[in-house]
């Protein structure tokens, strides 16, 4: 009988070690429990999310988990990460692992409708590019025929690419790997003669390689890649939460909120659009409350990670190595396609 | 001049020497170098190899290469390797990314661990069976809390943060231990007189040792969260840990089946013939003697344990190689592949070599004492 | 042995009878065993239904839309899931067959060397085993492979290995056989070659026994295997033209190109697997006894007929059974080539298909059932060979 009691030991000593029996019933009552919000991110994309050296987490898509978890807790830190791979960042979602998949992950009908998951809008708008050595002498990516290209694996940009070939006619060598990492170093050490991904992702790897400007983007865009935060279906209370703090970002852009002047703005600013925002209205409950939230939402979100300009040119703009131009991701007005519908 | 006279020696002539080109440098050199053209031949390709490879490997690891330095600029004037890299991330690649203020907990862990796991494999320390009481059961707690925290007013530290080194010696540690009583009752199923039980054990046991670990692992990442009731979920690096047990446990039931065959018959029928119970006969008489042979064989699985733990880098946790892999991806140290994959092989070539020594030794004192029965 | 009735002891009481105790335990663990298995099955329904993932096997029809770097069947964007998952599988058949092979050569070579009554060569076959052993396959893999790549020079500056052979980055170039109108002659005189070396091995051996007359029968082979298809390739006008590689663009075109991700995977797989097989051939041949050989030398036998005869068939029996798991082991590892880009089973179904499709259950289960199948498949010939190597014994 005794080794029936080491086997006893044994599971009960790995059942405690880190299972968790979730709340039951809506997202946002287990995550105010827990007192964080769980959430998926890149195992490592420099700009869009990944650990720094000594693990604090950053980047673009981080940061919407940190917009979010301020939303609910008024704590850009009540978040934790989980690093995920291409291949699990669905189930992980779908299973109840994390809350919340920020993961540089592309929109597409069959993940909205076949995967249980709901996309809460366009974070960023991306098209898959390429990239080759300045010395292969090609400009454009009309001339890769017969080329060697290194594509990482369970992205859609492994389909784009064998269909953009196709459709042009062209010949393809495709070699795919499971890791961005890996699949890099292969295009560094001559393996491919171009490498694709989202043109976010272009110019984030570009900036890893030994020598950047050798290398050299192609002008074609040949997909569109918006990518967004991702919930499970099935909790629209969840969902709205991310969703409107999402727009959240983008209407403190328009209306001119920042990190720095949030504070101010609460107190003095008398544009009813500004104080709908930030929860500073004179009269009624506010918008957070409608949520399950408090009042000042997004107000603590914007004071966590800023507006969307913000989040922008912190994580991947000019300022940064990637620079990338704001392009498609910039507001309506200004000839952009980021658009939030109003706060009322 | 004594032309007439024949000269008889009446003494003893003294031992000469034996041939100078059968003894000495010159005759091991003679018998164990260049006994035939065809061993000659060899021999000169061996040495040849052997200039081959050796001075350049040395020229870069230790005549042309950095030590001291902060940062890669300390090492461009050098071609050789830049161990700076190493030395820089070297914490890192040891504890990942637990609290640097915290790893005295994951020392004191691996501490504790030596001192129980010391008595069972060396012979001459007293306590086996309180030492190997000790593994199974208090050790896993006190292991959980010094690792995890939470409690005793240790701040909490999650799995994501464990990493490295450590990350490896936990993965494949609480595989080897949480696979061996699931191992030995695979093994006494196996060998069971039931049907049932013993059709039920060899499945399970083949059905693991016919898969690659890698499907197991994605297995535990993608799959396993589907097979949980709603709402319950594990871990990620628990999740891999039920992978890496229950594949081991396959392994090491096929082990510990070769120690109960060792154990001759007689054992089992004078343990029938005192009346004891089969729990009594496998806890007090089979199993002592048949896990003691096994011994060897349990080194050996989990030296094969050690080296797959590399694997859980495909699905995102970053032990050792996992770790090196990444820094060397980190923009201000590129280049330094070659430095960190030496510096990982170096650290599992450590491990494992000196395990399999120990393991060979005790193999032969094992055999030794059969051999005398 | 006679017993008084009086002593006989009485039927014991249904819980204290083995038998019976033995039926209950069964019946309980088998029922145990049922319902954790139906608790599972019905979670996983659950879930996947509550979540409306997609479920069954219907998206093996559907088309793929990517592209597979290595190919030995045809296969485009076009075709479906389905054919995918079969060029995933022979990738893995291929490699783990040719490494089998490989690794059997030089695991022999290898463990006689370590034998070697030569000092340096014995160290030198006993260092290489021993690193090998105790670095992890993932790691030889990352170093074969970027080793690999880096002394490989740009296809614009290939090494030209002459005959149509080129070297370079992107793999080895070799010309490919166009099959003329004729060639399926050669084909059958090849198979014609082999049968009848299999004929005349009988009735050499059976000559050897009745008579004592040895027979040549290697050079016979020899000629029949390679001799007469060679003969009828020339009789019938040389039927058949090469395919050259050329350079054009950005690449080599037409010819048969081994990626190096493949000779990456072979190298890897078959040096780490040859160190454990060499270590398993020095005990093997160390557990012939001594006086075999030289009772073999005794009876006048020369050193390669006592190596043939005498001491390979005993130690084959010993080396077979943990040969068996070693190319089990190398079949497995195969799987790690996703780590290196080979479009092995793994990486194509496994991979790229289960993110596609978003199907993990029924990937993963069909992936770990095919392995399952490959490893049973190996044991059931290898033991078959084991039983014909003890007959020998006999």
């Amino acid at each position: 009988m005794r080794r029936h009691h080491i086997l006893a030991a044994t599971v009960a000593v790995l059942a405690i070690g880190g299972a968790s029996v979730a709340e039951a019933g809506p997202t946002l009552d287990a995550i105010k429990a827990k007192g964080f919000v769980q959430c998926g991110a890149n195992t490592g994309l420099a700009g869009f999310g990944g650990p720094d050296e000594s693990g604090n987490w950053s980047g673009f898509d981080v940061d919407y988990c940190r917009a979010v978890a301020a939303a609910i807790f008024g704590d850009g830190n009540a978040v934790k990460f989980t690093p995920l791979t291409a291949k699990e960042r669905f189930t992980a979602l779908q299973s109840g692992e994390v809350d919340l998949l920020a993961r540089n992950t592309t929109w597409t009908m069959s993940r909205d409708t076949s995967l249980g998951l709901n996309f809460v809008g366009v974070s960023y708008y991306d098209g898959q590019g390429f990239m080759v050595k300045k010395g292969l002498g090609v400009s454009s990516a009309l001339e890769l025929s017969g080329a060697t290209v290194c594509v990482q694996t369970g992205t859609t940009t492994e389909l784009n690419l064998a269909d953009y070939f196709r459709a042009n006619g062209m010949e393809l060598n495709a070699v795919v790997f499971e890791k961005s990492d890996e699949t890099v170093a292969a295009y560094d050490q001559g393996r491919c003669d171009a490498f694709t991904t989202d043109a976010s992702g272009l110019y984030a790897e570009r900036v890893k390689l030994a020598n950047p400007d050798d290398h050299i983007v192609l002008p074609e865009i040949i997909s569109k890649e918006p990518l967004g935060p991702v919930v499970r279906q099935g909790d629209d209370e969840w969902l709205n939460i991310v969703m409107w703090t999402h727009f959240a970002l983008i209407n403190a852009e328009e209306l001119g909120v920042t990190q720095g002047n949030v504070a101010d703005m609460m107190a003095t600013s008398q544009n009813p659009d500004v104080q709908r925002l930030l929860g500073t209205e004179a009269e009624g409950e506010g918008f957070g409350p409608m949520m399950g939230l408090g009042k000042d939402w997004a107000a603590n979100a914007i004071k966590a990670v800023g507006n969307y300009g913000e989040v922008f040119e912190r994580n991947v703009g000019a300022n940064t190595p990637l620079q990338i131009a704001r392009g498609l991701n910039a507001l309506w007005k200004k000839g952009g396609l980021q658009y939030a519908p109003p706060i009322r | 001049m004594s032309d007439a006279t024949a000269t008889v020696r009446t003494e003893r002539h003294p031992d000469l020497p034996p041939p100078a080109t059968t003894v000495g440098v010159l005759g091991w050199l003679r018998t164990n170098l260049f006994s035939s053209w065809l061993n000659t031949a060899l021999t000169l390709l061996g040495l040849y190899l052997l200039w081959l490879i050796v001075p350049p490997l040395l020229d870069w690891a230790v005549f042309s290469a950095t030590i001291t330095g902060e940062d890669r600029t300390a090492c461009e004037p050098n071609p050789g390797a830049c161990w700076v890299f190493i030395k820089v991330q070297f914490w890192q690649f040891i504890y990942g990314f637990y609290p640097p203020d915290q790893t005295w907990r994951v020392n004191l862990t691996f501490l504790l661990f030596v001192a129980g796991v010391a008595p069972v494999l060396i012979e001459r320390i007293p306590g086996k069976k309180w030492a190997l009481f000790y593994l199974l059961f208090a050790f896993p707690v006190i292991a959980y809390v010094l690792f995890v925290g939470g409690v005793f007013g240790l701040p909490l530290v999650e799995t994501a943060l464990w990493g490295g080194l450590s990350l490896t010696l936990v993965v494949s540690i609480i595989g080897i231990v949480a696979s061996l009583p699931l191992g030995i009752l695979l093994a006494l199923g196996r060998r069971s007189k039931m049907p049932i039980l013993r059709m039920l054990s060899v499945v399970f046991i083949e059905a693991w040792r016919g898969v690659p670990l890698i499907s197991v692992l994605f297995m535990a990442s993608v799959m396993l969260p589907l097979f949980l009731p709603e709402g319950v979920n594990f871990d990620k690096l628990l999740r891999a840990l039920i992978g890496v047990a229950l594949f081991s446990a396959a392994y090491m039931a096929e082990v510990v089946r070769g120690g109960l065959q060792a154990v001759p018959r007689g054992q089992y029928e004078a343990a029938a013939a005192l009346g004891l119970s089969y729990w009594k006969t496998m806890g007090l008489i089979v199993l002592p003697q048949a896990l003691k042979i096994v011994i060897p064989g349990i080194v050996n699985t989990f030296i094969g344990l050690f080296k797959d733990t590399t694997l859980v880098a495909i699905i995102g946790l970053f032990d050792l190689l996992g770790r090196v892999h990444t820094a060397t991806t980190n923009a201000a140290w590129l280049g330094m592949s070659t430095e960190g994959y030496v510096f990982a092989g170096a650290v599992f070539w450590v491990f494992c070599f000196g395990m399999s020594r120990y393991s060979i030794r005790l193999e032969r004192k094992l055999g030794a004492g059969q051999r005398r029965r | 042995m006679s017993l008084d009735t009086a002593t006989l002891p009485t039927r014991p009481s249904a819980w204290n009878d083995p038998r019976v105790r033995g039926i209950v335990v069964q019946v309980v663990v088998l029922a145990a065993v049922v319902a954790f298995g139906i608790h599972i099955v019905d979670n996983t329904a659950t879930n996947l239904a509550k979540q409306k993932i997609a479920s069954g096997f219907g998206f093996l029809s559907n088309t793929a839309g990517f592209d597979i770097s290595m190919h030995l069947i045809p296969y485009t964007p076009e075709s479906t899931y389905g054919r995918a998952f079969v060029v995933g599988l022979v990738n893995t058949l291929l490699v783990a067959a040719i490494g089998v092979v490989l690794a059997t050569v030089v695991g022999f070579v290898m463990g006689v060397a370590r034998l070697s009554p030569n000092f340096i060569i014995s160290r030198l076959a006993g260092v290489y085993i021993e690193i090998v052993r105790n670095v992890p396959l993932l790691l030889q893999l990352f170093f074969w492979y970027f080793a690999t790549l880096a002394a490989m020079p740009h296809p614009k500056q290939s090494h030209d290995l002459g005959a149509g052979f080129f070297l370079n980055v992107r793999g080895l170039y070799m010309p490919s056989p166009v099959p003329g109108e004729r060639f399926g002659l050669v084909i059958v005189a090849f198979i014609v070659g082999i049968v009848a070396t299999f004929v005349v091995k009988r009735w050499a051996r059976r000559r050897f026994e009745a008579t004592g007359q040895p027979f040549p029968m290697a050079w016979a082979g020899f000629g029949l295997i390679l001799g007469l298809p060679i003969v009828v390739l020339l009789a019938t006008g040389v039927p058949l033209s090469f395919e050259l590689p050329e350079l054009k663009g950005f690449n080599f075109t037409g010819g048969t190109v081994l990626p190096p991700e493949f000779a990456a995977l072979l190298a890897g797989l078959s040096v780490y697997t040859a160190a454990f097989i060499a270590e398993n051939v020095r005990s093997g041949i160390q557990a012939v006894s001594h006086g075999q050989t030289e009772a073999a030398f005794a009876l006048g036998l020369r050193r390669g007929a006592t190596l043939r005869l005498i001491v390979i068939p005993q130690a084959l029996r010993v080396i077979i059974p943990p040969l068996t798991s070693q190319y089990l082991n190398l079949t497995k590892n195969s799987s790690l080539a996703v780590a290196i880009g080979y479009p092995d089973l793994v990486s194509v179904f496994a991979g790229t298909v289960l993110n596609q499709t978003g199907q993990a259950v029924e990937v993963i289960l069909i992936t770990m059932a095919i392995y399952l199948t490959i490893s049973l498949l190996i044991s059931l010939g290898m033991n078959l060979y084991n039983r014909r190597v003890r007959l020998v014994e006999r």
